[in-house]
């Protein structure tokens, strides 16, 4: 984690050498941070240093506190035994620790099974929305089709409507498509097809495309390169960046959903559960030290994953525009 | 050009766009369109579907538990601002000012964004526990009077049992929008600080003058995303209250309703009315953005 921290902190600041970067930071407030609020030169006063160095103290503590604390509990609770996470007081560690209750945990409320459903209905997404949302993003920047614009602006319309609003109908059409009468219920398309319909990702990609060159995408044609080949062969390499974008929201929005697969995947049956809806369902009847423990494991992936990709994340969350 | 390869051109471009495009049909415009549809419908029995005039509004308008929910939506978007919208904010200028551990400090305001949302929720559902929860023992051990927390009766305009969803929310979500701040932090040209100093002002003058004018546009866009958003919370008191609202229903919120009206109601689910609790929260959701896209206009 410390190498990861430290690209992070490299990011838009200084392009210093990185020979001088490590020296430089060792020193605090020196010209290589860019003028804030308050300048280097109060900061290197007497009083500014006593000051920075206690409000710096101040904040690495309470937030420590208060975002690694609850994680601390998240962790130690599930190595209590069920008589010790109820008791009153609560304990601050595990007096007794029983590393079983972990195991007892995995097979008890069968989080392997809610981790590989989650798996499978988040990356089947990413690949149907990679599939269509580039190819409807390359059409309508590229391609520029006849009533192109008008889809367009009916796709980024649908930003306008809060998709928690819209369950209904849309519980209702996914149990029985119009035309073709299929029911979706229960199966992985019922999660995978609907997240091909973001406006967002069609946004970014198409903006991101508009931005290629044309002349790249001329010359290719006159070799007599087909669309499908310009598509894969020069738009995809030059859009790595925005494709990991998308790529890392797609996934964590599917891993964070709740209200849909509880409906269309766990209203069919519990086996099809995701570790959301799994760990929800089992605030009934599971003793909190099983629940604690499964809600740990659950969130081990996810803390793992943006460990990795936090440079990614970070700049996604800019680049991409503001979302709420 | 012959008008044939034109045609080719068009449909080419279209087999790209076509499963996009029917993905959309589907499950976002069809269902936009179906929901005021079915607002206006009743089932019949035997199947199928009948014109139902206003009887749906009329029937959800007379249900105490709508004017509740949607006060309680009201409530929760309030406290929500003054506990989630500002905090950010300020975490974020502090965060801009630390020469250390800024990477350190980003990754910890984020890591519960990433987390999946009710492993978060049940974790607070263990601290807010009132036998064996850590924040009983937390007040007891300063010496304040223990609290139920989620489960605090009373349904008061700010009531303890809201509060605690709030918190809960606020820990979860905070990160994004923290980082949004940040990244707009550093795009402030430095000399308008320097020049602002120059002429004296101080640092509470600073953040009034040069800050919050030339953070205005993600302030305000945020401002507005932020109550879109949290008007339609759901998970928080669903997973702390286990799907019941809390006590009397005091953390009961619209889209909670939603649901239970389509899926959890006892007997017959009805669709038509959540359809139409759906369309009213749609016309609150957008007369609202639509007032303050234009109230926050860039008056030229």
């Amino acid at each position: 984690m410390a190498t990861a921290t430290r690209e992070a902190t490299r990011a838009p600041a200084a392009p210093a050498a990185g020979a001088r970067r490590a020296s430089r930071r060792a020193r605090p407030a020196t010209g290589s941070h860019q003028r804030t609020l308050v300048s280097s030169v109060t900061l290197n006063s007497r009083r500014g240093k006593i000051i920075y160095r206690v409000v710096l103290a101040l904040v690495i503590v309470v937030f420590t506190l208060a975002f690694i604390g609850p994680m601390y509990f998240l962790f130690t609770s599930g190595l209590k035994s069920t008589q010790e996470a109820i008791a009153t007081p609560p304990t601050l560690y595990p007096h007794h620790p029983v590393p079983g209750t972990y195991s007892a945990a995995w097979s008890h409320l069968d989080v392997a099974r809610m981790m590989g459903n989650t798996l499978y209905y988040a990356f089947g997404a990413l690949v149907f929305q990679l599939v269509f949302d580039i190819a409807a993003a390359y059409s309508l920047s590229k391609l520029r089709p006849f009533l192109g614009n008008a889809v367009l602006f009916g796709m980024l319309a649908t930003l306008m409507i809060p998709v928690t609003v819209l369950v209904v109908p849309q519980y209702v059409t996914v149990a029985d498509l119009p035309i073709l009468h299929v029911n979706l219920i229960g199966t992985p398309e019922a999660i995978w097809l609907p997240s091909v319909a973001n406006a967002f990702n069609i946004y970014l990609l198409k903006r991101f495309f508009d931005s290629i060159p044309s002349d790249y995408i001329d010359a290719a044609q006159v070799d007599g390169a087909s669309r499908l080949r310009i598509l894969w062969n020069i738009v995809l390499p030059i859009s790595r960046p925005i494709i990991a974008v998308v790529s890392i929201f797609s996934l964590v929005a599917v891993w964070k959903d709740f209200l849909w697969p509880l409906l269309v995947e766990f209203g069919y049956s519990p086996t099809r559960e995701t570790l959301n809806v799994g760990i929800w369902q089992g605030v009934i009847g599971t003793p909190p030290n099983l629940l604690i423990a499964a809600s740990a494991i659950a969130a081990v992936p996810t803390i793992a994953f943006f460990l990795i990709f936090q440079r990614n994340i970070m700049a996604g969350l800019t680049a991409g525009g503001i979302r709420g | 050009m012959g008008k044939v390869a034109r045609a080719q051109r068009t449909a080419s471009a279209w087999a790209f766009l076509i499963g996009a495009v029917l993905c959309f049909s589907f499950f976002s415009w069809f269902p936009i369109v179906r929901e005021v549809i079915m607002s206006f419908q009743k089932p019949v029995y035997g199947g199928g579907n009948t014109w139902a005039g206003l009887a749906n509004y009329v029937r959800i308008f007379h249900d105490p538990t709508f004017w509740q929910a949607w006060r309680n939506t009201l409530e929760f978007t309030i406290l929500a601002l003054v506990v989630g919208y500002a905090v950010p904010f300020f975490v974020a200028i502090l965060l801009n000012e630390l020469r250390h551990a800024r990477g350190y400090l980003r990754v910890l305001v984020y890591l519960p964004v990433m987390l999946p949302p009710a492993t978060a929720l049940v974790l607070f559902s263990y601290f807010y526990n009132p036998q064996y929860g850590l924040f009983d023992r937390l007040l007891h051990a300063v010496g304040l009077p223990v609290s139920q927390w989620v489960l605090t009766p009373g349904d008061g305009f700010f009531s303890i049992a809201m509060i605690s969803v709030v918190i809960a929310s606020t820990w979860m979500n905070m990160g994004s929008a923290t980082l949004i701040y940040l990244a707009a932090l550093q795009n402030i040209p430095g000399e308008l600080y320097e020049a602002a100093e120059l002429e004296g002002a101080n640092l509470f003058q600073r953040i009034r003058h040069v800050t919050i004018p030339q953070t205005r546009l993600v302030l305000v866009m945020l401002l507005m995303l932020q109550v879109v958003a949290t008007m339609q919370m759901f998970i928080e008191s669903f997973v702390l209250t286990n799907g019941g609202g809390g006590v009397d229903n005091n953390t009961q919120s619209v889209v909670m309703l939603i649901y239970q009206y389509a899926f959890a109601m006892s007997g017959a689910s009805n669709y038509n009315s959540a359809s139409a609790l759906g369309v009213v929260l749609m016309l609150v959701l957008a007369v609202f953005s639509g007032g303050f896209l234009w109230a926050t206009r860039e008056r030229g």
